[in-house]
């Protein structure tokens, strides 16, 4: 088994001006979503939207400036995440794929292992 | 007793190997090994060591099994040994557990499962790029050299080397698996396998660049896989396409240029020279492919081909039934390339004035706009209505968007002939 990292994208301004009638229902998806692959997820979270977000950078000299604003500026932001648990790449897209985005979609990521026994 | 073989003899008998079971070979051994790498090292030490071992005991009965059993006993080998050396990538992922040692050694006169489906399902993943796949199916699949995937492609061996390193990476980390699909997925990762081969085709058939207008290495290795696939796949309607697209294609390499090296277009060709082989075995896999309902993409430009290739004459080809065949292409793939080709058909079925109307109905496709065949089409309507100042005009704008030699050669032919 091995862990991914599932992080959904999507079009802020698009689900900020959607009405209440999508906000149920992309709840009621993820929680259909959460029910089918209990056994898959190992962690998830939705995020707020990126104008709460702060980004630290490390500049040339060392020192690191506060700002502003989420790490990349891009028209479809990073909305949440789920940690689920697979035996490949195969079914860890079979699984993203059940996700809902209504306004965008999902990036696979492999946790990477770190061998911490030497 | 063993009796010397001639080195000559040996060293052709592995070279002919090395081209026909190098994909068996490594796929058998990748299941074994579970790592890319090892497993690539282990077949090519499988045949070394057949140079030195069949010019001694002469060539075995069944070369690939023989190479098959010696690379994954190398590989079962170093995986014994290996305890102490630190790997860098994770093992592969595959369904089954990975066969014992007895298992491999009972295998060397029995069957050995074949394992090739799995390696050309890996290295046509949709989550590598497309660039990664073709690369990969070169290397792995094929047995070329990085400095031969290079060259196939116009870049350096430095270039190549990082990109199959870092699809061989990727393969690893992310986990994609060394198996074959599911039923349910294995249309649409055959469909990502069948456009990999395609595109070495293409490329191979009209070089993008360069002074050749065809790549016969390219070429000969996408038949090898087009004709591996379908002994894999043998009720595949879309790989019986495929292979007789390409077979059908080919079979008028030898009359597409001239002694000189300039390109002759197909109405012009000397029809006698065409491969009738090729044609056979494709205008019989046009009837396979042809099966389903609705027709794929393949098989539908393979049926195209096919009246090509049977038809006596230019003149005496059925435009009408191309122009119906190319209908049924754009229902299933609306590709505005195909669009043009059939407009160019449709010149041909009702006249140019017609064709060139077709061709002009198209322009305000974007994708077509940057495209030399559109200008060249237009050109040869304009040409065929005589009307020539217009027909230099498109021609000049073809040679501008053209950068085949041979293709530039025709088409500089046509402007000298219109002064």
């Amino acid at each position: 088994m091995a862990q991914y990292l599932v992080l959904i994208y999507g079009d802020e301004k698009a689900l900020a001006d959607s009405g209440p009638e999508l906000w149920q229902q992309l709840h009621k998806g993820h929680v259909e979503f959460g029910q089918a692959h209990e056994k898959a997820l190992a962690g998830g979270n939705a995020l707020e939207s990126t104008a709460t977000a702060t980004s630290i950078r490390r500049n040339d000299d060392g020192s690191q400036t506060v700002t502003d604003g989420p790490f990349a500026e891009t028209k479809e932001a990073l909305g949440g995440y789920y940690l689920i648990e697979a035996k490949d790449l195969d079914e860890a897209i079979a699984i993203a794929k059940d996700i809902p985005t209504p306004f965008g979609g999902v990036e696979v990521r492999p946790v990477q292992v770190i061998d911490m026994s030497n | 007793m063993t009796t010397l073989h001639a080195s000559a003899e040996v060293a052709a008998a592995v070279a002919d190997a090395h081209r026909r079971e190098w994909a068996f070979v490594l796929a058998a051994t990748v299941r074994v090994a579970r790592d890319l790498d090892l497993a690539e090292e282990c077949a090519q030490d499988a045949f070394a060591q057949a140079l030195t071992s069949w010019a001694a005991d002469g060539v075995p009965h069944r070369p690939g099994a023989w190479l098959t059993t010696v690379a994954r006993r190398r590989a079962l080998d170093a995986l014994r040994h290996e305890t102490v050396v630190r790997r860098t990538l994770p093992l592969l992922v595959s369904d089954d557990v990975e066969p014992a040692v007895d298992e491999v050694v009972a295998e060397r006169d029995g069957a050995i499962p074949d394992d090739r489906l799995r390696l050309v399902c890996t290295c046509c993943h949709p989550a590598l790029s497309r660039e990664a796949q073709v690369a990969l199916t070169l290397r792995l699949v094929c047995g070329l050299t990085t400095a031969e995937v290079a060259r196939a492609f116009l870049v350096s061996e430095a270039t190549m080397a990082a990109r199959i390193t870092r699809a061989k990476k990727k393969i690893a980390s992310a986990r994609i698996p060394y198996r074959v699909p599911s039923a349910d997925e294995l249309p649409t990762r055959i469909g990502a396998v069948l456009e990999v081969v395609h595109l070495l085709f293409t490329t191979g058939h009209t070089a993008p660049a360069g002074e050749e207008l065809v790549r016969r290495d390219l070429v000969e290795r996408s038949i090898d896989l087009g004709r591996m696939l379908w002994v894999l796949l043998p009720n595949d309607p879309d790989v019986a396409g495929l292979l007789a697209l390409v077979l059908l294609t080919d079979s008028r390499r030898a009359t597409r240029v001239d002694a000189v090296g300039r390109l002759v277009v197909l109405e012009e060709q000397d029809r006698t020279r065409w491969d009738s082989g090729e044609i056979a075995e494709g205008v019989a896999l046009v009837g396979a492919a042809l099966r389903r309902r609705p027709a794929g993409r393949f098989a539908l430009q393979a049926a195209i081909a096919a009246v090509h290739a049977q038809a006596p004459s230019w003149r005496d080809t059925d435009w009408r039934e191309i122009v119906a065949l190319y209908d049924g292409l754009l229902h299933v793939w609306r590709s505005p390339v195909v669009a043009l080709n059939r407009a160019v058909a449709v010149g041909f079925a009702d006249g140019p004035a017609a064709g060139l109307a077709a061709v002009d109905a198209l322009a305000d496709e974007p994708q077509l706009a940057g495209y030399g065949y559109a200008a060249a089409a237009r050109a040869d309507f304009l040409r065929r209505l005589g009307r020539l100042d217009e027909a230099r005009v498109a021609y000049d704008e073809a040679l501008l968007l053209t950068e085949n030699a041979a293709e530039r050669a025709f088409l500089e032919q046509r402007l000298i002939e219109l002064r």
